[in-house]
């Protein structure tokens, strides 16, 4: 399974408590975990990518194994510790001062 | 039993505020949606109990949330907003022509006879209808399609449909108004539009009286007489008897004609209500004194309304869509501040009290009188 880990307004939006835990079939990448994390939580769709173009939003971030994931290829195969599930993909809200 | 339901939309949530006809004692429910912009809430004239409401955020988008019960419970409801075709171009703030982007929901109207259909205007400015409760958003796009859309361009809050009124008395007519374009009115239903904006003078704009490039504020009509608009122009109280072929200014004696909000009493059709501001330069009352001020006679001659408004270091803007009146029988005025005041008069603006003193800057003021 693949563990994502939302945001508070996503988890609100999603009514989940914790990590969401994802079945991906095929390779596991941005585009599979997200096509996944969206048909199990239609009321993400438009929230994380741009219902249209599939753009990352400017202001969500990418992470996992330490790593920004953000700017590459949503096709690009995510780490192994996140497709064997030891880590988990994590869903940012970009920092913001005020 | 009467009372009322006042449905506030803030920078970081929605607050619902609910009082019984004396309008002394107020419940105060919130945040609804905290942490997320609100910047309307209303509720369908046909089922009190139906309720729209926008959300957005900066990080995560639209999205609309639907009530069933009255503001029990929220449920999400479709937020895809997709312009119709090819979306094309508009005046960017270079000169340059720039792509239409969807940021926003600013105005929701829900339909006066049918509690599923709802228009929702947009930045950057489209009209988009629901007739399925929000289950799926289409656009009229006879709005942005029209010829003078590539020269419409954003004020400096955004290029946002503010304003909708639909005509009580003849469905097919519907008014709306864009910063900075103007306003427009559809005679059809919404398929064609034409601007209204004949009488307008904007010294901002190369031509004052070109037909659109107004920075329109917001436009209020009276029910029992819909031809008769009232606008908060950027500066200029104008008011149109021709459902806004052609337009009067109407500032009078005002200390200034700039401001945000404009609302009509709900039984007097010539009592309006605005909140004058010192000017687009310095968003904030003169000297510090909070003051709505009212006309009897549909413009020109003014009277002040102080009492019970601060009158001393008081430095609060007052937004646009952030006044609107109840239609019990002394009819009450509700308006929210960016520094988080909801006031309300239950006498039409004689007297004034604060429901509520510290939310999150106010973006939106609706009300709903129940019976």
């Amino acid at each position: 399974m693949i563990r994502v880990v939302l945001p508070f307004h996503l988890r609100n939006l999603a009514k989940v408590d914790g990590e969401v835990h994802l079945r991906v079939d095929g390779p596991i990448t941005q585009r599979s975990v997200l096509d996944a994390l969206e048909a199990a939580y239609p009321t993400l769709r438009g929230t994380i990518r741009d219902h249209l173009t599939y753009q990352r939003r400017p202001f969500v971030r990418f992470f996992a194994c330490e790593q920004d994931l953000s700017l590459g290829s949503p096709d690009i195969p995510l780490p192994d510790l996140v497709a064997n599930g030891s880590e988990p993909f994590l869903i940012v809200g970009a920092v913001a001062g005020g | 039993m009467s009372g009322v339901r006042v449905l506030v939309g803030t920078r970081k949530g929605a607050f619902i505020l609910k009082s019984d006809g004396a309008r002394r004692k107020w419940e105060v429910s919130g945040p609804h949606f905290a942490g997320w912009e609100i910047y309307h809430v209303k509720g369908s004239p046909a089922d009190p109990n139906r309720l729209y409401a926008s959300q957005s955020s900066g990080w995560f988008g639209q999205m609309i949330q639907r009530s069933d019960d009255g503001v029990v419970t929220w449920n999400p409801v479709d937020n895809k907003f997709a312009y119709d075709g090819v979306p094309g171009t508009h005046m960017w703030y270079d000169g340059t022509q720039h792509p239409w982007e969807f940021k926003r929901v600013w105005h929701i109207e829900p339909s006066a006879t049918d509690p599923d259909t709802a228009l929702a205007g947009v930045e950057d400015a489209a009209l988009f209808r629901t007739t399925d409760g929000g289950g799926s958003w289409h656009e009229l796009p006879g709005l942005r399609n029209h010829e003078s859309g590539p020269r419409w361009q954003p004020g400096a809050g955004g290029m946002c449909l503010h304003t909708i009124i639909q005509d009580p008395k003849n469905p097919e007519r519907i008014v709306i108004a864009i910063s900075a374009a103007g306003a427009f009115r559809s005679d059809d239903g919404g398929a064609t539009w034409k601007p209204i904006n004949k009488g307008l003078s904007s010294k901002h704009i190369p031509d004052p009286t070109a037909e659109v490039g107004h920075c329109v504020h917001r436009i209020a009509m009276h029910p029992a007489h819909p031809n008769r608009l009232y606008m908060q122009k950027h500066w200029d109280i104008m008011r149109s008897d021709d459902a806004g072929d052609s337009w009067q200014k109407v500032s009078g004696n005002l200390p200034t004609d700039f401001g945000f909000p404009i609302d009509v009493h709900a039984h007097e059709p010539e009592t309006i209500y605005v909140v004058p501001i010192k000017s687009d330069s310095e968003h904030f009352p003169i000297d510090g004194k909070l003051q709505v001020w009212r006309s009897k006679s549909g413009g020109n001659e003014w009277e002040p309304l102080t009492n019970g408004l601060p009158q001393t270091d008081c430095y609060v803007n007052v937004l646009r869509n952030a006044m609107a009146v109840d239609s019990l029988d002394s009819c009450g005025i509700y308006f929210g501040t960016t520094g988080g005041q909801v006031y309300a008069s239950s006498d039409a603006g004689d007297t004034w009290a604060p429901i509520v003193r510290d939310l999150p800057a106010v973006l939106s003021v609706e009300v709903q009188t129940l019976s």
